[in-house]
């Protein structure tokens, strides 16, 4: 694991090279799309816009460092265990985050926030129990700017690393054993993508890897990111309840081994 | 499986794509040597034209606020290769012996530009070249005042900030203000580092430099001109030019607070008119960060998302502030994602 761990954040850096370029460098026609559907799905058939998944992600990343995407799947069409790969198809590392969910996931609805580095599509393909691949797609505007991929208090993201907060809400879901919580991390999720102008040398990439949440012994979600998530990884999500006791696990783990754990009854009332 | 799917994801395993990468990697040395220029060496890919013929460099208008001290209003617009990059507020200060210049702007031709004004003012030496933070519109043009030798001052975390930022900022910048306008602009980090106050003597007058926590960003500096009395507060202040949150909108209120107590005969805001009346000045932009946190505060607090939050709070305040739309969505993004910790 620690090997497959450190050859990743080799591989991540390899690409992390490519990001500070010019957004004109990602021309029409390196669409990167054929050969991401041939290496992460083996050129298998996906079906698009079947409406079984949909993403909402805004026309114009605001902050390209920060870019909120909503994905809903559609458990009418889809039981789990389920499959999700989020993309973003010029990134670096083009594959966002991968998410398996297992039969403590109620509703799907999950938020997530990512970096998003040249205007590109962005997807989310859902792989069914039945093997089925489906996806959606949107294009979206990074603006960039001043909202380079890096903390915006450094001192605060190291001071305060590791730190874990779980939000619960109620209401607003129709399954009434589908609750949705929100998990923080204060992670500062560094690419590897930043040079230090002073040293000419890469600021090693610092990531969260892997996150998995159950409720009792059921699994949530697992889930396997790399440095197109954003700094602080937050992700909101749903689950499915039995009752009163019930309680939410999470274990975190990032690229240096670190590994973080938390858990919380959930709670019946109000969000916290 | 899934494992070993995404690990191939992560390295272009096809030969077109080990191609672009090559390419990639070519275009990214070439931009580390422009980068890495270190001042007072020769600057190496300036274009042939320039060696052989001396451009003529037009000084910037600028208007003398107080005496001794010099103002260029930069225009209310993102960068451009109409502009060149010259968005910013840009300020000199004359002393009995030297000439301190804050911030220098986008490009290395805007730093000429403000060069040549100081010029056309006064031949004493260019002894400081002090940066307010680190946004590109601010420091792009301290190459042009490397041959004066001067110190390059800025707040103590300012060359953390930029090591982590500046490769991506050249990036961007030269493609927002295109080869012509950004030709020979390359990144000079600060020489001498603010750990908290620092005074510079100019003769007859004396600059109090105070490094500021956490607000408009992490490394923010003020300066303050004790023989006139005004205190330039960088992108500490907007006025017209809607704020730009990049660091805390907690710290930025609360030092608000603090900076409406310092007896100031006039400011100098990093974007807006070149001088303004203290502390009249800053109410606008306090309102509209007082309104841009209470909002959402409450949207975190009834559980909406950060979607929701960015497409609604704020709109309020449109009617008062340039370039609303360009940036409100962004504060209030970072607005969120700070505010939901608490
Ligand atoms: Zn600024």
């Amino acid at each position: 694991m620690t090997e497959l761990i450190a050859r990743r954040s080799v591989l991540y850096l390899v690409g992390a090279v490519i990001t500070g370029l010019p957004v004109t460098l990602a021309r029409a026609e390196d669409d990167p799309w054929p050969g991401l559907h041939q290496d992460v799905f083996r050129n298998r058939p996906i079906s698009e816009e079947d409406g079984l998944v949909t993403l909402e992600a805004p026309v114009r990343a605001e902050d390209a460092a920060l870019v909120p995407l909503t994905v809903k799947i559609d458990r009418d069409k889809a039981s789990a265990p389920l499959t999700l790969t989020l993309l973003i198809d010029k990134n670096p590392a083009p594959v966002a985050a991968t998410f398996f969910f297992g039969e403590g996931s109620g509703e799907i609805v999950l938020s997530t926030r990512v970096r998003i580095d040249a205007y590109s599509n962005v997807r989310a393909v859902v792989e069914t129990s039945a093997g089925t691949l489906h996806m959606t797609t949107r294009y979206v505007k990074a603006s960039g700017g001043c909202s380079a991929p890096a903390q915006k208090d450094a001192e605060l993201a190291d001071a305060e690393l590791g730190q874990m907060q779980l939000r619960q809400f109620d209401g607003g879901l129709p399954a009434s054993t589908s609750r949705e919580a929100q998990l923080m991390i204060r992670h500062p999720n560094y690419s590897g993508m930043q040079m230090n102008q002073l040293t000419g040398y890469y600021i090693p990439a610092k990531f969260i890897t892997d996150v998995e949440v159950k409720r009792g012994d059921a699994l949530v979600f697992r889930m396997e990111g790399g440095i197109s998530l954003s700094a602080d990884p937050n992700i909101r999500f749903t689950f499915r309840t039995t009752g009163p006791g019930d309680v939410l696990t999470v274990a975190a783990k990032d690229t240096d081994g670190r590994v973080l754990r938390g858990s919380w009854p959930v709670k019946s009332g109000k969000e916290s | 499986m899934l494992q070993k799917r995404m690990t191939a994801t992560l390295l272009p395993s096809r030969p077109d794509l080990r191609a672009s990468l090559r390419r990639y990697l070519r275009v990214v040395f070439g931009m580390l040597c422009l980068t890495l220029a270190l001042p007072g060496g020769e600057s190496g890919p300036v274009s042939p034209a320039a060696a052989q013929t001396t451009p003529v460099v037009l000084p910037l208008s600028v208007t003398e606020i107080a005496p001794g001290v010099f103002v260029h209003q930069g225009a209310y617009a993102l960068f451009a290769p109409s502009n060149r990059g010259d968005i910013a507020n840009l300020s000199f200060v004359i002393g009995r012996d030297a000439v301190a210049v804050i911030d220098t702007g986008g490009s290395l031709a805007i730093g000429q530009a403000l060069r040549a004004a100081i010029r056309t003012v006064t031949d004493k030496p260019i002894r400081y070249v002090i940066n307010t933070h680190m946004h590109p519109d601010h420091l792009f043009g301290n190459a042009a005042f490397v041959d004066d030798r001067p110190e390059f001052i800025g707040h103590h975390k300012l060359a953390r900030a930029l090591a982590a930022r500046a490769e991506r900022y050249l990036a961007l910048n030269a493609q927002w203000l295109g080869p012509d306008a950004f030709a020979g602009t390359r990144l000079i980090v600060p020489t001498r580092s603010v750990e908290n106050r620092s005074v510079i003597d100019l003769g007859e007058r004396e600059l109090i430099l105070e490094a500021q926590p956490t607000a408009h960003t992490d490394n923010d500096l003020t300066i303050q001109d004790t023989a006139s009395g005004t205190l330039f507060l960088g992108d500490l202040l907007f006025m017209r030019h809607v704020p730009v949150l990049d660091g805390s909108i907690r710290g930025w209120l609360a030092l608000i607070s603090r900076l409406e107590q310092v007896a100031a005969a006039r400011v100098v805001p990093g974007h807006g008119p070149p001088v303004a009346a203290w502390p009249e000045a800053v109410q606008p932009q306090k309102q509209y960060l007082q309104r841009i946190s209470s909002d959402v505060r409450r949207m975190i607090k009834e559980g909406r998302s950060i979607t929701e939050a960015a497409a609604t709070v704020g709109l309020s305040e449109k009617e008062a502030w340039l370039l609303f739309d360009e940036f409100n969505a962004r504060n209030v993004t970072a607005a969120f994602a700070e505010l939901e910790w608490e």
